[in-house]
C-alpha cells in the first residue's frame, strides 16, 4: 500500500504497482475496522475479566451476546406495537437495558450452575459445561426465537455523515461513543471502587483476598454480571449495525473475540481493548486488500481466519500475548 | 586437595528489570563434597541454582562441569550433562505413583523409543524391567519403598521430599543440587534428612546444598559460600562461616533461632 | 494394566478381552436385523472411537489441550479422497495423462499414508505451540482447525485443488483382497451387509488403536508425556526433551485421525469440509473428557456414548416431536440433549463417567 495521506478530507489517489489506493476505500475501512473493533473489544472484556478471576474459558459468552440481541429485538417488536410513536432511541435504550438485565440474570445463572460447582476439579471440566452451555442456549433459543433470521431494524436517523469520502451512519456513531463511554465506566469501576480493587485483589490472588475480607463468590458474580452487560450491549449493537438477528449469531463473534483477548493478553483489561480494536481493523482492513493484494488468490472469505492467523504469529512471538505478564516460572 | 572439580562457576551474573540478584558469584565444588550454599532469604540462592541448571539464562558467567564448559541454556541438556536437582517448593508428578515419578528419573539414561514400546520388543522390554527395579531400589533407599504405588500427591510432606531426592538420584548424576530439603521438617525429620544426606554422599556422589537451617548445614556441609543480596559474602569451612562477623550481621542473629 | 488380578484363580485379562471382541465382532450381525442404519451407527461410533484415543494422547497423556484434532481427519478423508476418486484425473489433464485408469490408491498404501501425512501435520501444527500455556495453546489449535476447513472450503480456485463446499464424491470404496466393502458378502444363505464388513475393519483397527495407546502409556515415552503434563519444568530437569516429546505426542495423535480419515472417506463417498467443522474437533474432546480423560476404557465409553446416543434418540424422539407441536425437532432434540448430557456428567462426575481408578492409595494427604 502507498504512504497514507495527510489528514481527512483527502482524496488521493496513488497507484502502486498496479495495485489502486485509495484514501477513500481505506478511510471506510477504518472506520468499518473501529466500528467491528468496539464491539469485539467490549465482548473481549467479559472474555479476559472472567478468565482473570476464576481461569475459565467461559465459552458460552458468545451465547450472552446472542441473548442480548435476541431479547432486544422481541422488546423492540412489542414496543413497536404497543407504543408506534415512540422515538427510536427511546425502543433502543430502553430495550438494550432490558437486554442487560436479562443477559447479567442469565449470566449469573450460568455461573452458579455449571461452573461453580467445579471450582476445585481437574481444569477441563468447567470447560466442558461451558461448551455444554453454550450449545445449550444456541439450542434453547432456535426453540423460543425460531431459527429464522430476524430483520433487526434502524432505531436511529439512518442518514449517513460523510468524513472524507467515507460514509458512517449515527448507528455506527452511537457504537463507537458507547464503546468509549462503556470502556470509561469499567476503567473508573476497577480503579476508583471498592468492588473494582476486590476484583483485582481476586484476580492477582483469591486465597490473600479472601483474607482481607473480600468475598469471591461475590466478586466473581459481579465480574459475570459486568461481562454480560458489556456483551449485551455488543449484542445490540451487532444486530443495529448488521440489521439482523439469529440464534447462531454469537458463536463467530464470541470465538473471535475471545481470540482477540487473548493476543492482547489474557487477563488484562487494556490487552482485551487492544486485541478486540486491532482485530477488527486487521479483518476489515484484510478483507477490503486482501483479494487485491493477492491478485484474487486469497478472498474475503479468508476474513474468518484472519482472527487466528494474527493470533498464531502474535503468540509465537509474545508468547504471553501483546499486553500479556511475561510469567517468569520460579523454582 | 586432589579430588577432580564436579562443578566449577565463575561470575554468575542475572538481572531481572532493575533487580540484580546475582552478582558476579561464583563457587567450586570437588567430588565427594557437600557444598553448602546458604544466605538469607532473597539473597540468590534459588536465583544460582536455576541459572546455573539452565532454568534462566545467565546474563554471564562460567560454568564447567567435570572440567568441561557448558552453556546453561537448556534445562534438559544440563540434566544430561550430570546436574540432577529438587526444587524448593517440591515438583513432583503429582498424579503417578512414587515408582513412576522414580521411573521418569531413568528416563535420560534409557533408550526405548515409540516402535520400541509399541512393538515390545525384548530390548525394550528388558529395559522396562530394569527401569522398575532401580526405581524400587531407589525407593528403598531412601526410606519409602513401601509407598512405591501410591500416587505422589498424597505422600506426607517429608515423604514427598525423599521421593523427589530419589528420583533425582535415579539420573545418575554427576552432582546433586538440592533446594531446601529440610524445609518444613520437624527436627526429628531433618535428622533423618541428614543421614540420608551423609549417606548419599559417602555413596560417592557430589552434592550441593541450599538451606536455611544453619544447624543442619554446620552439620553436614564441607564447605560454605554465604550469599547476601545476590553477592559473595563469605566463602570458607563452616566453623569460619559461623564466626565471620559480617556472616553474623547479614542473619541478624537469626541463625541461633534454629 | 495397572490393576493387576490379586487373585490367581480369577479369568485372566486376555480372556476378558477375547470375550470383549468376540462380543463387539458379532454385534453388526445382531444390530443386521434391525436393519442397516443401525449398524451405520455402529460404523460412526467405532470412527469416532479411533479418533477419540487419538486425541486422548494428545490431551490425556501428554496435556496439551488440542481443540482442532478435526484438522488431522481432514488431511487422511481428503488425502484419500483426492487420491481414489476422479476428481484430480477430471480436473488436470496432466495427472489424467499419466494416470490413465484413474486414481485409485489401495487402502493398504492409503492407510499408512494418511498416518504419516496425518503426523506430519501433527508436527507441523503442533510446532508453534510448544512455549504456550495450557488456555492460548487450546486457541491456537482451535484457530489451525479452523484454518484447515477454510482452506479445504476456498482451494478451489485459482487452481481447484479441494473442489470447495461442493466437496469430493464418488470416492472409491475400500477393496480389501479384492472385495469392495460397499457390497454384501454372502456366506450361503447368510447375508452380511457391506456396513458390516466396513464396521469389521474399522474393529479391527480399533484393537490395534487401544493396544497401541496401552503400550505407549505403560512405556517410557508415556512416562515421560505424563511427567510433562504434570509439571513440565520438573520435567525438563529430569532430562526430558519436552519439545521434541510434545511434537511426538502430536504426531502419535494425529495418525490415528489420519487413519480414521481414510476410512471415513471410503465409506461415505462423499466428503465436504462441513464434515470438519470446529463442532467435530469439541465433540471428540467433549468425548474424552466425558469417558475419562486419558484412561482408555473410559475414553471408548465416552466416544461411544457420545457417538451413538444422538442417532438412537433419533428414533425415541418421534413421540416427543408429537408432543411439543412439531416444536422440538430431532435435530433439536439431540442437540438439546448432547449439551445437557455435557453439563450434567460433568457436574456430578468431573473425572468423567471412568476415570483412572484412584491407583495409589491415599497414604494420609489428600
Amino acid at each position: 500500500m502507498g504512504e497514507s495521506g495527510q489528514g481527512l478530507g483527502r482524496e488521493g489517489r496513488l497507484i502502486t504497482g498496479g495495485f489502486a489506493f485509495a484514501m477513500d476505500v481505506f478511510l471506510q475501512q477504518i472506520i468499518n475496522g473501529l466500528v467491528l473493533g468496539s464491539m469485539y473489544a467490549l465482548v473481549a472484556l467479559g472474555y479476559t475479566m472472567v478468565y482473570g478471576i476464576i481461569s475459565l474459558i467461559n465459552f458460552a459468552h458468545g451465547e450472552v451476546l446472542m441473548v442480548g440481541a435476541l431479547t432486544a429485538w422481541s422488546v423492540i417488536s412489542m414496543m413497536r406495537e404497543a407504543m408506534p410513536g415512540a422515538p427510536g432511541w427511546v425502543i433502543l435504550l430502553l430495550s438494550t437495558l432490558i437486554a442487560c438485565v436479562v443477559a447479567a440474570v442469565l449470566n449469573v445463572t450460568i455461573e452458579r450452575v455449571a461452573y461453580r460447582p467445579l471450582r476445585s476439579s481437574p481444569r477441563l471440566a468447567p470447560l466442558i459445561t461451558a461448551i455444554g452451555m453454550s450449545i445449550l442456549l444456541q439450542t434453547l433459543a432456535m426453540v423460543i426465537w425460531k431459527p429464522n433470521p430476524k430483520p433487526f431494524p434502524t432505531l436511529l436517523p439512518s442518514a449517513p455523515f460523510h468524513i472524507g469520502g467515507a460514509v458512517i451512519t449515527p448507528t455506527q456513531v452511537m457504537i463507537l461513543s458507547v464503546t468509549a463511554v462503556c470502556l470509561a465506566l469499567l476503567l473508573w469501576l476497577v480503579h476508583s471502587t471498592r468492588l473494582g480493587r476486590a476484583m483485582r485483589a481476586t484476580a492477582e490472588n483469591p486465597s490473600v483476598a479472601a483474607l482481607m475480607g473480600v468475598r469471591p463468590d461475590t466478586v466473581i458474580s459481579a465480574t459475570f454480571i459486568i461481562g454480560a452487560v458489556l456483551a449485551a450491549i455488543a449484542g445490540v449493537m451487532w444486530a443495529s449495525n448488521y440489521g439482523t438477528a439469529q440464534h447462531s449469531m454469537g458463536f463467530l463473534p464470541g470465538l473471535k473475540a475471545f481470540t482477540a483477548a487473548v493476543f492482547g493478553g489474557i487477563g488484562n483489561l487494556a490487552g482485551a481493548v487492544v486485541g478486540g480494536v486491532l482485530l477488527g481493523l486487521i479483518e476489515s482492513i484484510g478483507s477490503g486488500y486482501l483479494g487485491a493484494l493477492t491478485g484474487g488468490v486469497l478472498g474475503s472469505h479468508y476474513a474468518d481466519i484472519f482472527a487466528f492467523i494474527v493470533l498464531i504469529l502474535v503468540l509465537t512471538l509474545r508468547p504471553s500475548g501483546l499486553l500479556g505478564e511475561r510469567v517468569a516460572d520460579r523454582a | 586437595m586432589a579430588e577432580p572439580v564436579m562443578l566449577k562457576v565463575e561470575g554468575a551474573s542475572k538481572r531481572f528489570g532493575g533487580l540484580q540478584a546475582l552478582d558476579s558469584v561464583g563457587l567450586s565444588v570437588a567430588k565427594g563434597q557437600i557444598y553448602g550454599l546458604i544466605g538469607p532469604n532473597g539473597a540468590g540462592k534459588t536465583t544460582f541454582f536455576n541459572v546455573t541448571t539452565g532454568l534462566y539464562v545467565p546474563d554471564a558467567g562460567r560454568f564447567e562441569l567435570q572440567g568441561r564448559a557448558y552453556e546453561p541454556r537448556a534445562v534438559h541438556e544440563v540434566a544430561r550433562a550430570g546436574i540432577a536437582r529438587t526444587f524448593q517448593n517440591i515438583r513432583l508428578f503429582g498424579e503417578m505413583t512414587a515408582l513412576e515419578n522414580v521411573m521418569v528419573g531413568r528416563h535420560l539414561r534409557t533408550h526405548t523409543g515409540l516402535m520400541g514400546a509399541v512393538l515390545r520388543l525384548p530390548q525394550a522390554k528388558r529395559e522396562e524391567r530394569e527401569i522398575a527395579e532401580r526405581a524400587r531400589a531407589l525407593l528403598d533407599y531412601v526410606g519409602i519403598g513401601r509407598f512405591a504405588d501410591y500416587r505422589a500427591r498424597t505422600l506426607s510432606y517429608g515423604d514427598q521430599r525423599r521421593l523427589e531426592i530419589a528420583r533425582a538420584l535415579a539420573t545418575d548424576p554427576v552432582l546433586l543440587a538440592f533446594d531446601e530439603p529440610a524445609a518444613g521438617m520437624n527436627a526429628t525429620e531433618k535428622q533423618q534428612l541428614r543421614i540420608l544426606i551423609e549417606r548419599i554422599r559417602q555413596d560417592g556422589r557430589t552434592i550441593l546444598l541450599i538451606e536455611h537451617d544453619v544447624k543442619l548445614v554446620m552439620g553436614l556441609c564441607d564447605r560454605v559460600t554465604v550469599l547476601d543480596y545476590g553477592r559473595e559474602l563469605a566463602v570458607g569451612a563452616p566453623a569460619e562461616i559461623q564466626s565471620d562477623a559480617r556472616v553474623i550481621e547479614a542473619y541478624l542473629g537469626t541463625a541461633a533461632a534454629h | 494394566m495397572n490393576v493387576v488380578s490379586s487373585n490367581a484363580t480369577r479369568t485372566p485379562e486376555w480372556l476378558k478381552w477375547l470375550v470383549l471382541v468376540i462380543g463387539a465382532a458379532i454385534l453388526p450381525l445382531i444390530l443386521q436385523q434391525f436393519g442397516n442404519a443401525w449398524v451405520r451407527i455402529a460404523d460412526m461410533a467405532l470412527l469416532y472411537v479411533l479418533l477419540a484415543i487419538g486425541l486422548n494422547i494428545i490431551v490425556g497423556y501428554a496435556g496439551l489441550l488440542d481443540l482442532g484434532y478435526v484438522a488431522f481427519f481432514a488431511v487422511g478423508a481428503y488425502l484419500f479422497a483426492l487420491l481414489a476418486s476422479p476428481h484430480l484425473t477430471e480436473t488436470f489433464p496432466a495427472i489424467a495423462a499419466a494416470f490413465p485408469g484413474g486414481l485409485h490408491l489401495t487402502i493398504w498404501v492409503a492407510l499408512p499414508l494418511a498416518a504419516a501425512v496425518a503426523a506430519l501435520f501433527g508436527i507441523l501444527l503442533g510446532a508453534p505451540t510448544l512455549r504456550l500455556r495450557g488456555d492460548y495453546l487450546a486457541i491456537v489449535t482451535l484457530g489451525f482447525g479452523e484454518i484447515i476447513r477454510v482452506f479445504l472450503n476456498n482451494l478451489d480456485h485459482p487452481i481447484n485443488l479441494t473442489n470447495g463446499p461442493r466437496g469430493l464424491g464418488q470416492i472409491d470404496a475400500i477393496q480389501i483382497f479384492g472385495w469392495k466393502l460397499s457390497r454384501r458378502l454372502e456366506i450361503g444363505d447368510f447375508e452380511i451387509a457391506g456396513v458390516t464388513l466396513v464396521y469389521w475393519l474399522l474393529l479391527v483397527l480399533v484393537v490395534a488403536a487401544i493396544i497401541i495407546s496401552h503400550r505407549l502409556a505403560e512405556s517410557r515415552i508415556g512416562r515421560a508425556w505424563m511427567a510433562i503434563r504434570e509439571d513440565e519444568i520438573a520435567a525438563k530437569a529430569m532430562g526430558i526433551n519436552t519439545r521434541n516429546l510434545k511434537l511426538l505426542a502430536f504426531a502419535a495423535g494425529a495418525s490415528f485421525g489420519g487413519v480414521s480419515g481414510v476410512v471415513f472417506a471410503g465409506f461415505q463417498g462423499f466428503i465436504s469440509p462441513e464434515s470438519f467443522s470446529l463442532m467435530e474437533s469439541i465433540m471428540i474432546v467433549a468425548m474424552i473428557v466425558l469417558g475419562g480423560l486419558g484412561h482408555l476404557p473410559g475414553v471408548v465409553l465416552g466416544a461411544v456414548l457420545l457417538a451413538a446416543l444422538p442417532e438412537v434418540l433419533r428414533y425415541v424422539a418421534g413421540p416427543l416431536q408429537q408432543l411439543t407441536g412439531g416444536r422440538l425437532d430431532a435435530a433439536i432434540l439431540r442437540q438439546l440433549l448432547i449439551a445437557l448430557a455435557m453439563i450434567v456428567v460433568m457436574l456430578l462426575r468431573p473425572r468423567g463417567l471412568w476415570p483412572q481408578p484412584e491407583h495409589g492409595r491415599s497414604a494420609g494427604r489428600g
